[in-house]
Protein backbone atom coordinates (compact mmCIF):
# COMPACT_ATOMS: atom_id res chain seq x y z
CA UNK A 1 0.00 0.00 0.00
CA UNK A 2 1.49 3.34 -0.95
CA UNK A 3 -0.61 5.42 1.36
CA UNK A 4 -3.87 5.06 -0.50
CA UNK A 5 -6.83 5.35 1.74
CA UNK A 6 -10.50 4.86 1.03
CA UNK A 7 -12.77 6.28 3.68
CA UNK A 8 -15.17 3.44 4.63
CA UNK A 9 -17.75 6.03 5.65
CA UNK A 10 -17.25 7.97 2.42
CA UNK A 11 -19.49 7.93 -0.59
CA UNK A 12 -17.74 5.05 -2.35
CA UNK A 13 -15.90 3.25 0.45
CA UNK A 14 -19.00 1.34 1.49
CA UNK A 15 -19.20 -0.52 -1.80
CA UNK A 16 -17.44 -3.86 -1.07
CA UNK A 17 -16.51 -4.66 -4.67
CA UNK A 18 -15.21 -1.15 -5.26
CA UNK A 19 -13.15 -1.28 -2.06
CA UNK A 20 -11.71 -4.69 -2.95
CA UNK A 21 -10.60 -3.69 -6.45
CA UNK A 22 -9.32 -0.35 -5.19
CA UNK A 23 -7.21 -1.95 -2.48
CA UNK A 24 -5.76 -4.59 -4.79
CA UNK A 25 -4.98 -2.08 -7.53
CA UNK A 26 -3.50 0.39 -5.05
CA UNK A 27 -0.62 -2.03 -4.32
CA UNK A 28 0.98 -1.37 -7.69
CA UNK A 29 -0.68 1.75 -9.05
CA UNK A 30 -1.03 5.38 -7.98
CA UNK A 31 -4.15 6.18 -5.99
CA UNK A 32 -6.12 8.00 -8.66
CA UNK A 33 -5.51 5.25 -11.20
CA UNK A 34 -6.67 2.60 -8.73
CA UNK A 35 -9.77 4.70 -8.15
CA UNK A 36 -10.48 4.98 -11.89
CA UNK A 37 -9.86 1.27 -12.49
CA UNK A 38 -12.17 0.23 -9.66
CA UNK A 39 -14.77 2.59 -11.10
CA UNK A 40 -14.32 1.23 -14.63
CA UNK A 41 -14.89 -2.35 -13.49
CA UNK A 42 -18.12 -1.37 -11.78
CA UNK A 43 -19.18 0.62 -14.86
CA UNK A 44 -18.61 -2.30 -17.21
CA UNK A 45 -20.62 -4.58 -14.93
CA UNK A 46 -23.37 -1.98 -14.81
CA UNK A 47 -23.52 -1.43 -18.58
CA UNK A 48 -23.58 -5.17 -19.23
CA UNK A 49 -26.25 -5.66 -16.60
CA UNK A 50 -28.48 -2.98 -18.09
CA UNK A 51 -28.12 -4.12 -21.70
CA UNK A 52 -28.49 -7.79 -20.81
CA UNK A 53 -31.43 -6.88 -18.60
CA UNK A 54 -33.01 -5.06 -21.53
CA UNK A 55 -32.64 -8.23 -23.61
CA UNK A 56 -34.24 -10.32 -20.87
CA UNK A 57 -37.07 -7.82 -20.51
CA UNK A 58 -37.71 -7.87 -24.27
CA UNK A 59 -37.98 -11.67 -24.15
CA UNK A 60 -40.02 -11.73 -20.94
CA UNK A 61 -42.41 -9.07 -22.16
CA UNK A 62 -43.13 -10.93 -25.38
CA UNK A 63 -43.62 -14.21 -23.55
CA UNK A 64 -45.91 -12.61 -21.00
CA UNK A 65 -47.88 -10.75 -23.67
CA UNK A 66 -48.27 -14.06 -25.45
CA UNK A 67 -49.71 -15.60 -22.31
CA UNK A 68 -52.02 -12.66 -21.73
CA UNK A 69 -53.28 -12.84 -25.30
CA UNK A 70 -53.78 -16.60 -25.19
CA UNK A 71 -50.93 -17.45 -27.56
CA UNK A 72 -47.43 -18.81 -27.12
CA UNK A 73 -44.96 -16.03 -27.92
CA UNK A 74 -41.38 -16.63 -29.08
CA UNK A 75 -40.52 -20.24 -28.21
CA UNK A 76 -38.31 -21.61 -30.98
CA UNK A 77 -34.81 -20.42 -30.27
CA UNK A 78 -33.37 -21.82 -27.06
CA UNK A 79 -35.24 -23.08 -24.00
CA UNK A 80 -38.60 -21.24 -23.83
CA UNK A 81 -37.31 -19.00 -26.60
CA UNK A 82 -34.84 -17.41 -24.21
CA UNK A 83 -32.22 -16.87 -26.92
CA UNK A 84 -34.65 -14.83 -29.01
CA UNK A 85 -33.02 -11.46 -28.12
CA UNK A 86 -29.67 -12.73 -29.45
CA UNK A 87 -31.34 -13.83 -32.67
CA UNK A 88 -33.02 -10.43 -32.93
CA UNK A 89 -29.74 -8.60 -32.43
CA UNK A 90 -27.90 -10.80 -34.94
CA UNK A 91 -30.62 -10.14 -37.46
CA UNK A 92 -30.87 -6.41 -36.88
CA UNK A 93 -27.11 -5.81 -36.91
CA UNK A 94 -26.85 -7.43 -40.36
CA UNK A 95 -29.77 -5.47 -41.79
CA UNK A 96 -29.18 -2.64 -44.20
CA UNK A 97 -28.93 0.70 -42.48
CA UNK A 98 -31.26 3.09 -44.32
CA UNK A 99 -31.11 6.85 -43.87
CA UNK A 100 -33.90 8.40 -45.94
CA UNK A 101 -33.21 11.16 -48.46
CA UNK A 102 -33.60 14.61 -46.99
CA UNK A 103 -32.90 13.45 -43.44
CA UNK A 104 -30.44 15.26 -41.22
CA UNK A 105 -27.83 12.50 -41.18
CA UNK A 106 -25.90 13.58 -38.10
CA UNK A 107 -28.95 14.15 -35.91
CA UNK A 108 -30.56 10.96 -37.26
CA UNK A 109 -27.53 8.92 -36.22
CA UNK A 110 -27.11 10.68 -32.88
CA UNK A 111 -30.60 9.76 -31.63
CA UNK A 112 -30.01 6.10 -30.70
CA UNK A 113 -26.72 7.06 -29.08
CA UNK A 114 -28.37 9.74 -26.95
CA UNK A 115 -31.19 7.42 -25.92
CA UNK A 116 -28.93 4.56 -24.84
CA UNK A 117 -26.42 6.88 -23.18
CA UNK A 118 -29.03 8.73 -21.12
CA UNK A 119 -30.52 5.42 -20.00
CA UNK A 120 -27.13 4.04 -18.96
CA UNK A 121 -26.01 7.18 -17.14
CA UNK A 122 -29.27 7.35 -15.20
CA UNK A 123 -28.67 3.87 -13.77
CA UNK A 124 -25.45 5.06 -12.12
CA UNK A 125 -27.18 6.11 -8.90
CA UNK A 126 -29.54 3.14 -8.36
CA UNK A 127 -28.52 1.11 -5.30
CA UNK A 128 -28.71 -2.58 -6.24
CA UNK A 129 -27.90 -3.74 -2.73
CA UNK A 130 -26.69 -2.14 0.47
CA UNK A 131 -24.02 0.40 -0.58
CA UNK A 132 -23.80 -1.17 -4.04
CA UNK A 133 -24.23 1.64 -6.54
CA UNK A 134 -21.72 3.20 -8.88
CA UNK A 135 -22.13 6.48 -7.02
CA UNK A 136 -24.69 7.30 -4.36
CA UNK A 137 -25.06 11.01 -5.15
CA UNK A 138 -26.61 13.22 -2.49
CA UNK A 139 -28.85 14.66 -5.25
CA UNK A 140 -29.76 11.23 -6.67
CA UNK A 141 -33.46 11.91 -7.34
CA UNK A 142 -32.70 15.18 -9.11
CA UNK A 143 -29.93 13.51 -11.12
CA UNK A 144 -32.29 10.79 -12.33
CA UNK A 145 -34.99 13.28 -13.28
CA UNK A 146 -32.48 15.45 -15.13
CA UNK A 147 -30.77 12.66 -17.06
CA UNK A 148 -33.89 10.70 -17.93
CA UNK A 149 -35.57 13.78 -19.41
CA UNK A 150 -32.84 13.81 -22.08
CA UNK A 151 -35.00 11.15 -23.75
CA UNK A 152 -37.55 13.77 -24.78
CA UNK A 153 -34.84 15.69 -26.63
CA UNK A 154 -33.74 12.49 -28.36
CA UNK A 155 -37.31 11.67 -29.37
CA UNK A 156 -37.93 15.10 -30.80
CA UNK A 157 -34.62 15.00 -32.66
CA UNK A 158 -35.67 11.66 -34.14
CA UNK A 159 -38.93 13.10 -35.41
CA UNK A 160 -37.33 16.25 -36.73
CA UNK A 161 -34.38 14.57 -38.44
CA UNK A 162 -36.33 11.77 -40.14
CA UNK A 163 -37.88 13.96 -42.86
CA UNK A 164 -41.11 12.06 -42.35
CA UNK A 165 -44.47 13.47 -41.37
CA UNK A 166 -45.50 10.48 -39.30
CA UNK A 167 -42.26 10.69 -37.36
CA UNK A 168 -42.86 14.37 -36.69
CA UNK A 169 -46.43 13.66 -35.55
CA UNK A 170 -45.14 11.02 -33.20
CA UNK A 171 -42.38 13.24 -31.89
CA UNK A 172 -44.76 16.15 -31.29
CA UNK A 173 -47.15 13.92 -29.41
CA UNK A 174 -44.36 12.26 -27.47
CA UNK A 175 -42.88 15.56 -26.32
CA UNK A 176 -46.31 16.91 -25.33
CA UNK A 177 -46.95 13.78 -23.26
CA UNK A 178 -43.44 13.62 -21.81
CA UNK A 179 -43.31 17.21 -20.58
CA UNK A 180 -46.86 17.10 -19.24
CA UNK A 181 -46.30 13.95 -17.21
CA UNK A 182 -42.95 15.20 -15.97
CA UNK A 183 -44.81 17.60 -13.66
CA UNK A 184 -46.95 15.15 -11.63
CA UNK A 185 -44.08 12.65 -11.49
CA UNK A 186 -41.73 15.23 -10.05
CA UNK A 187 -44.36 16.50 -7.62
CA UNK A 188 -45.16 12.98 -6.41
CA UNK A 189 -41.49 12.33 -5.69
CA UNK A 190 -41.44 15.40 -3.42
CA UNK A 191 -43.45 13.47 -0.84
CA UNK A 192 -40.86 10.70 -0.88
CA UNK A 193 -38.03 13.21 -0.46
CA UNK A 194 -39.81 14.96 2.43
CA UNK A 195 -40.34 11.76 4.43
CA UNK A 196 -36.85 10.41 3.72
CA UNK A 197 -35.24 13.82 4.35
CA UNK A 198 -32.72 13.18 1.60
CA UNK A 199 -32.45 12.98 -2.17
CA UNK A 200 -29.87 10.18 -2.05
CA UNK A 201 -31.45 6.91 -3.17
CA UNK A 202 -29.47 4.95 -0.57
CA UNK A 203 -30.91 7.11 2.23
CA UNK A 204 -34.40 6.81 0.78
CA UNK A 205 -34.16 3.00 0.95
CA UNK A 206 -32.91 3.17 4.54
CA UNK A 207 -35.76 5.50 5.48
CA UNK A 208 -38.37 2.96 4.37
CA UNK A 209 -39.06 1.16 7.63
CA UNK A 210 -42.53 0.97 6.10
CA UNK A 211 -42.40 0.76 2.28
CA UNK A 212 -43.46 4.05 0.77
CA UNK A 213 -46.13 2.52 -1.45
CA UNK A 214 -48.06 2.02 1.79
CA UNK A 215 -47.06 5.33 3.35
CA UNK A 216 -47.86 7.31 0.19
CA UNK A 217 -50.18 5.27 -2.02
CA UNK A 218 -51.18 8.41 -3.90
CA UNK A 219 -47.59 9.22 -4.84
CA UNK A 220 -47.08 5.60 -5.90
CA UNK A 221 -50.16 5.71 -8.12
CA UNK A 222 -49.16 9.01 -9.73
CA UNK A 223 -45.57 7.85 -10.24
CA UNK A 224 -46.66 4.58 -11.83
CA UNK A 225 -49.10 6.29 -14.19
CA UNK A 226 -46.66 9.08 -15.01
CA UNK A 227 -43.81 6.72 -15.67
CA UNK A 228 -45.83 4.53 -18.02
CA UNK A 229 -46.53 7.73 -19.95
CA UNK A 230 -42.86 8.73 -19.88
CA UNK A 231 -41.97 5.32 -21.27
CA UNK A 232 -44.57 5.71 -24.04
CA UNK A 233 -46.25 2.54 -22.90
CA UNK A 234 -49.88 1.59 -23.20
CA UNK A 235 -52.32 3.13 -22.29
CA UNK A 236 -50.30 6.28 -23.03
CA UNK A 237 -48.57 5.16 -26.25
CA UNK A 238 -50.05 7.67 -28.73
CA UNK A 239 -46.47 8.59 -29.66
CA UNK A 240 -46.02 5.29 -31.46
CA UNK A 241 -49.61 4.31 -32.07
CA UNK A 242 -49.22 1.67 -34.77
CA UNK A 243 -52.73 2.01 -36.12
CA UNK A 244 -52.48 5.78 -36.59
CA UNK A 245 -48.94 6.91 -37.33
CA UNK A 246 -47.01 3.72 -38.26
CA UNK A 247 -44.36 3.67 -35.54
CA UNK A 248 -44.22 7.29 -34.48
CA UNK A 249 -40.85 8.92 -34.06
CA UNK A 250 -38.85 5.82 -35.05
CA UNK A 251 -40.73 5.11 -38.27
CA UNK A 252 -37.63 5.63 -40.43
CA UNK A 253 -35.22 3.73 -38.22
CA UNK A 254 -33.99 0.34 -39.28
CA UNK A 255 -31.20 -2.09 -38.59
CA UNK A 256 -28.87 -1.47 -35.69
CA UNK A 257 -30.32 1.97 -34.94
CA UNK A 258 -33.75 0.46 -34.49
CA UNK A 259 -32.19 -2.20 -32.24
CA UNK A 260 -30.59 0.49 -30.09
CA UNK A 261 -33.85 2.42 -29.78
CA UNK A 262 -35.69 -0.76 -28.79
CA UNK A 263 -32.94 -1.60 -26.31
CA UNK A 264 -33.31 1.87 -24.81
CA UNK A 265 -37.07 1.37 -24.49
CA UNK A 266 -36.87 -2.04 -22.85
CA UNK A 267 -33.96 -0.86 -20.72
CA UNK A 268 -36.10 2.11 -19.78
CA UNK A 269 -38.81 -0.23 -18.53
CA UNK A 270 -36.19 -2.08 -16.50
CA UNK A 271 -34.74 1.17 -15.14
CA UNK A 272 -38.13 2.56 -14.15
CA UNK A 273 -39.05 -0.70 -12.44
CA UNK A 274 -35.78 -0.52 -10.53
CA UNK A 275 -36.64 3.06 -9.61
CA UNK A 276 -40.09 2.04 -8.38
CA UNK A 277 -38.50 -0.75 -6.36
CA UNK A 278 -36.02 1.70 -4.84
CA UNK A 279 -38.35 4.59 -4.13
CA UNK A 280 -41.57 2.84 -3.16
CA UNK A 281 -40.92 -0.86 -2.46
CA UNK A 282 -37.96 -0.37 -0.06
CA UNK A 283 -35.28 -1.38 -2.61
CA UNK A 284 -32.80 -3.90 -1.30
CA UNK A 285 -34.39 -4.13 2.14
CA UNK A 286 -35.97 -7.58 2.48
CA UNK A 287 -37.67 -9.66 5.12
CA UNK A 288 -34.44 -11.50 6.04
CA UNK A 289 -30.69 -11.24 5.46
CA UNK A 290 -29.25 -7.93 4.28
CA UNK A 291 -26.62 -9.73 2.18
CA UNK A 292 -29.45 -11.03 0.01
CA UNK A 293 -30.31 -7.42 -0.89
CA UNK A 294 -29.66 -7.94 -4.61
CA UNK A 295 -32.23 -10.76 -4.63
CA UNK A 296 -34.95 -8.64 -3.01
CA UNK A 297 -34.10 -5.83 -5.39
CA UNK A 298 -34.38 -8.13 -8.42
CA UNK A 299 -37.68 -9.60 -7.23
CA UNK A 300 -39.15 -6.14 -6.71
CA UNK A 301 -37.86 -4.95 -10.08
CA UNK A 302 -39.49 -7.87 -11.85
CA UNK A 303 -42.72 -7.21 -9.98
CA UNK A 304 -42.58 -3.71 -11.48
CA UNK A 305 -41.96 -5.05 -14.99
CA UNK A 306 -44.78 -7.55 -14.63
CA UNK A 307 -47.06 -4.71 -13.58
CA UNK A 308 -46.13 -2.71 -16.70
CA UNK A 309 -46.74 -5.70 -18.99
CA UNK A 310 -50.00 -6.43 -17.26
CA UNK A 311 -51.16 -2.83 -17.74
CA UNK A 312 -50.06 -2.93 -21.37
CA UNK A 313 -52.05 -6.06 -22.13
CA UNK A 314 -55.15 -4.89 -20.27
CA UNK A 315 -55.92 -1.28 -21.13
CA UNK A 316 -56.75 0.15 -24.56
CA UNK A 317 -54.94 3.21 -25.83
CA UNK A 318 -56.20 6.63 -24.77
CA UNK A 319 -56.65 9.49 -27.20
CA UNK A 320 -54.23 12.39 -26.92
CA UNK A 321 -56.81 14.79 -25.48
CA UNK A 322 -57.78 12.17 -22.90
CA UNK A 323 -54.13 11.71 -21.96
CA UNK A 324 -53.77 15.45 -21.43
CA UNK A 325 -56.94 15.52 -19.35
CA UNK A 326 -55.71 12.64 -17.20
CA UNK A 327 -52.42 14.43 -16.63
CA UNK A 328 -53.51 18.00 -15.92
CA UNK A 329 -56.89 17.42 -14.29
CA UNK A 330 -56.40 14.07 -12.55
CA UNK A 331 -52.76 13.39 -11.70
CA UNK A 332 -51.85 17.03 -10.99
CA UNK A 333 -54.46 17.54 -8.22
CA UNK A 334 -53.64 14.10 -6.83
CA UNK A 335 -49.96 14.93 -6.56
CA UNK A 336 -50.75 18.27 -4.92
CA UNK A 337 -53.03 16.54 -2.42
CA UNK A 338 -50.27 14.05 -1.69
CA UNK A 339 -47.77 16.86 -1.18
CA UNK A 340 -50.07 18.81 1.16
CA UNK A 341 -51.14 15.79 3.23
CA UNK A 342 -47.61 14.42 3.61
CA UNK A 343 -46.22 17.84 4.53
CA UNK A 344 -48.83 18.38 7.25
CA UNK A 345 -48.41 14.85 8.62
CA UNK A 346 -44.64 15.19 8.78
CA UNK A 347 -44.97 18.58 10.44
CA UNK A 348 -47.23 17.28 13.21
CA UNK A 349 -45.75 13.78 13.69
CA UNK A 350 -41.99 14.47 13.74
CA UNK A 351 -40.22 14.70 17.09
CA UNK A 352 -38.04 17.57 18.32
CA UNK A 353 -34.97 16.48 16.34
CA UNK A 354 -37.01 16.13 13.17
CA UNK A 355 -37.01 12.32 12.98
CA UNK A 356 -39.93 10.07 12.09
CA UNK A 357 -40.31 6.78 13.94
CA UNK A 358 -41.75 3.59 12.45
CA UNK A 359 -44.96 4.16 14.42
CA UNK A 360 -45.26 7.60 12.78
CA UNK A 361 -44.96 5.97 9.36
CA UNK A 362 -47.75 3.52 10.25
CA UNK A 363 -49.95 6.43 11.37
CA UNK A 364 -49.27 8.12 8.03
CA UNK A 365 -50.19 4.88 6.26
CA UNK A 366 -53.48 4.68 8.15
CA UNK A 367 -54.35 8.26 7.14
CA UNK A 368 -53.03 8.18 3.58
CA UNK A 369 -54.73 5.05 2.26
CA UNK A 370 -58.28 6.40 2.83
CA UNK A 371 -57.15 9.80 1.50
CA UNK A 372 -55.84 8.10 -1.64
CA UNK A 373 -59.00 6.09 -2.22
CA UNK A 374 -61.29 9.08 -1.69
CA UNK A 375 -59.29 11.52 -3.81
CA UNK A 376 -58.80 9.06 -6.68
CA UNK A 377 -62.52 8.33 -6.64
CA UNK A 378 -63.43 12.03 -6.49
CA UNK A 379 -61.14 13.29 -9.25
CA UNK A 380 -61.89 10.21 -11.33
CA UNK A 381 -65.57 11.12 -11.09
CA UNK A 382 -64.80 14.72 -12.12
CA UNK A 383 -62.84 13.84 -15.26
CA UNK A 384 -65.39 11.19 -16.19
CA UNK A 385 -68.05 13.90 -16.22
CA UNK A 386 -65.75 16.08 -18.32
CA UNK A 387 -64.94 13.41 -20.88
CA UNK A 388 -68.60 12.43 -21.23
CA UNK A 389 -69.59 16.10 -21.73
CA UNK A 390 -66.95 16.88 -24.31
CA UNK A 391 -67.58 13.73 -26.34
CA UNK A 392 -71.28 14.59 -26.53
CA UNK A 393 -70.68 18.18 -27.68
CA UNK A 394 -68.02 17.29 -30.27
CA UNK A 395 -70.14 14.51 -31.70
CA UNK A 396 -72.91 17.05 -32.22
CA UNK A 397 -70.57 19.67 -33.66
CA UNK A 398 -68.86 17.53 -36.29
CA UNK A 399 -68.80 13.91 -37.37
CA UNK A 400 -65.00 13.87 -37.11
CA UNK A 401 -63.59 12.82 -33.75
CA UNK A 402 -61.78 15.95 -32.67
CA UNK A 403 -58.57 15.65 -30.75
CA UNK A 404 -57.15 12.78 -32.75
CA UNK A 405 -55.29 14.92 -35.25
CA UNK A 406 -52.45 16.54 -33.41
CA UNK A 407 -50.50 18.58 -35.89
CA UNK A 408 -52.59 20.43 -38.38
CA UNK A 409 -51.18 19.67 -41.78
CA UNK A 410 -50.50 23.05 -43.30
CA UNK B 1 -10.76 19.78 11.73
CA UNK B 2 -13.40 21.69 9.83
CA UNK B 3 -10.85 22.23 7.07
CA UNK B 4 -10.04 18.54 6.90
CA UNK B 5 -13.70 17.68 6.63
CA UNK B 6 -14.32 20.14 3.87
CA UNK B 7 -11.39 18.92 1.75
CA UNK B 8 -12.61 15.37 2.22
CA UNK B 9 -16.06 16.42 1.05
CA UNK B 10 -14.51 18.11 -1.93
CA UNK B 11 -12.55 14.97 -2.77
CA UNK B 12 -15.71 12.92 -2.48
CA UNK B 13 -17.43 15.37 -4.75
CA UNK B 14 -14.78 15.22 -7.46
CA UNK B 15 -14.49 11.46 -7.06
CA UNK B 16 -18.22 10.96 -7.57
CA UNK B 17 -18.71 13.34 -10.45
CA UNK B 18 -15.46 12.25 -12.02
CA UNK B 19 -16.79 8.70 -12.10
CA UNK B 20 -20.04 9.96 -13.63
CA UNK B 21 -18.09 11.83 -16.31
CA UNK B 22 -16.16 8.65 -17.17
CA UNK B 23 -19.40 6.68 -17.12
CA UNK B 24 -21.00 9.18 -19.50
CA UNK B 25 -18.08 8.85 -21.91
CA UNK B 26 -18.28 5.05 -21.68
CA UNK B 27 -22.02 4.96 -22.22
CA UNK B 28 -21.64 7.11 -25.34
CA UNK B 29 -18.87 4.83 -26.61
CA UNK B 30 -20.94 1.64 -26.19
CA UNK B 31 -23.80 2.50 -28.60
CA UNK B 32 -21.29 4.17 -30.96
CA UNK B 33 -19.28 0.95 -31.03
CA UNK B 34 -22.43 -1.00 -31.90
CA UNK B 35 -23.08 1.40 -34.79
CA UNK B 36 -19.43 0.91 -35.74
CA UNK B 37 -19.77 -2.87 -35.60
CA UNK B 38 -22.72 -2.70 -37.95
CA UNK B 39 -20.74 -0.46 -40.30
CA UNK B 40 -17.80 -2.86 -40.16
CA UNK B 41 -20.13 -5.70 -41.13
CA UNK B 42 -21.18 -3.71 -44.19
CA UNK B 43 -17.51 -3.26 -45.14
CA UNK B 44 -17.02 -7.03 -44.79
CA UNK B 45 -19.94 -7.63 -47.11
CA UNK B 46 -22.09 -9.37 -44.51
CA UNK B 47 -24.50 -6.46 -44.16
CA UNK B 48 -25.97 -5.29 -47.46
CA UNK B 49 -25.65 -1.66 -48.50
CA UNK B 50 -27.49 -1.12 -51.78
CA UNK B 51 -28.93 2.39 -51.96
CA UNK B 52 -32.05 2.68 -54.06
CA UNK B 53 -34.24 5.68 -54.82
CA UNK B 54 -37.42 3.92 -53.70
CA UNK B 55 -35.85 2.34 -50.65
CA UNK B 56 -34.51 5.65 -49.40
CA UNK B 57 -37.73 7.51 -50.01
CA UNK B 58 -39.80 8.74 -47.07
CA UNK B 59 -41.89 5.89 -45.66
CA UNK B 60 -45.49 6.92 -46.12
CA UNK B 61 -47.49 3.82 -47.05
CA UNK B 62 -46.31 3.91 -50.63
CA UNK B 63 -47.59 7.40 -51.31
CA UNK B 64 -45.34 10.31 -52.21
CA UNK B 65 -45.21 13.03 -49.58
CA UNK B 66 -46.93 16.17 -50.81
CA UNK B 67 -45.30 19.40 -49.69
CA UNK B 68 -42.66 19.73 -47.00
CA UNK B 69 -42.45 17.33 -44.08
CA UNK B 70 -41.51 19.91 -41.50
CA UNK B 71 -44.92 21.26 -40.63
CA UNK B 72 -45.97 24.08 -38.45
CA UNK B 73 -47.20 23.04 -35.05
CA UNK B 74 -50.60 23.55 -33.58
CA UNK B 75 -50.69 26.31 -30.99
CA UNK B 76 -51.78 23.88 -28.25
CA UNK B 77 -48.22 22.55 -27.95
CA UNK B 78 -46.89 25.94 -26.88
CA UNK B 79 -49.63 26.28 -24.28
CA UNK B 80 -48.63 23.05 -22.60
CA UNK B 81 -44.95 23.88 -22.94
CA UNK B 82 -45.50 27.15 -21.06
CA UNK B 83 -47.49 25.41 -18.33
CA UNK B 84 -44.73 22.83 -18.06
CA UNK B 85 -42.06 25.50 -17.64
CA UNK B 86 -44.08 27.21 -14.89
CA UNK B 87 -44.49 24.05 -12.84
CA UNK B 88 -41.02 22.70 -13.49
CA UNK B 89 -39.41 25.89 -12.26
CA UNK B 90 -41.61 25.65 -9.18
CA UNK B 91 -40.22 22.18 -8.55
CA UNK B 92 -36.66 23.51 -8.65
CA UNK B 93 -37.54 25.60 -5.61
CA UNK B 94 -39.50 22.83 -3.92
CA UNK B 95 -36.76 20.19 -3.90
CA UNK B 96 -34.22 21.88 -1.60
CA UNK B 97 -37.08 22.79 0.71
CA UNK B 98 -38.36 19.19 0.74
CA UNK B 99 -34.90 17.78 1.46
CA UNK B 100 -34.56 19.82 4.63
CA UNK B 101 -38.22 19.95 5.64
CA UNK B 102 -37.83 17.49 8.54
CA UNK B 103 -35.94 20.14 10.50
CA UNK B 104 -37.68 23.28 9.25
CA UNK B 105 -39.98 25.51 11.30
CA UNK B 106 -43.58 26.57 10.81
CA UNK B 107 -42.43 29.64 8.87
CA UNK B 108 -41.03 27.49 6.07
CA UNK B 109 -44.30 25.57 5.87
CA UNK B 110 -46.38 28.74 5.53
CA UNK B 111 -43.89 30.25 3.10
CA UNK B 112 -44.12 27.24 0.80
CA UNK B 113 -47.90 27.04 1.19
CA UNK B 114 -48.15 30.63 -0.08
CA UNK B 115 -45.77 29.89 -2.97
CA UNK B 116 -47.58 26.71 -4.05
CA UNK B 117 -50.93 28.42 -3.42
CA UNK B 118 -50.17 31.15 -5.97
CA UNK B 119 -49.27 28.51 -8.54
CA UNK B 120 -52.38 26.49 -7.72
CA UNK B 121 -54.39 29.64 -8.34
CA UNK B 122 -52.75 29.97 -11.76
CA UNK B 123 -53.47 26.31 -12.44
CA UNK B 124 -57.14 26.74 -11.45
CA UNK B 125 -57.33 29.81 -13.71
CA UNK B 126 -55.91 27.80 -16.62
CA UNK B 127 -58.47 25.07 -15.95
CA UNK B 128 -61.30 27.63 -15.83
CA UNK B 129 -60.11 29.19 -19.09
CA UNK B 130 -60.17 25.70 -20.69
CA UNK B 131 -56.44 25.87 -21.39
CA UNK B 132 -55.92 22.38 -19.97
CA UNK B 133 -57.95 20.89 -22.80
CA UNK B 134 -56.33 19.71 -25.96
CA UNK B 135 -58.84 21.24 -28.36
CA UNK B 136 -59.21 25.01 -28.11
Amino acid sequence: MNGCHLDPQGALGGNPLFALIFNVAAYVLPCWLAFVIAGLVIMLILINAVLLGAAIVSWGERRLLGRFQNRVGPNRWGPFGALQPIADLAKLITKEDIIPYGADRLAFTAVPVIMVASLLVATAVIPFAKDVALVDLNVGVLFILAVSSLTSIAIFTAGWASNNRYALFGAGRAVAVLISYEVPVVLSLLGVVIVAGSMSLGDIVVAQAVPFFLVQPLAFFVFLAGMSAELNRTPFDVAEAESEIIAGYHTEYSGIKFALIQAAEFGGALFVSGLIATLFLAGWAGPVADWLGWLWFLIKTFIGIFLFVWIRSTFPRLRLDQIMTVCWKFLMPLSFINLAVVTLEVYFLRDASGALSTADLWIMTAINIPVAVVSIAFFGWIIRQKVRDSSRTTAAASPVVRGVSTIEVG
Amino acid sequence: MARGQSTEMLEDYFGQYGLIAIFLALSIIVPCSMLGASYALSRLGIRPARPDAVKHDTYECGVQTIGGTWNRFQFRYYMFAILFVIFDVEVVFLYPWATKFLTLELFALIEMAVFVGILLLAWAYAWRKRDLEWQG
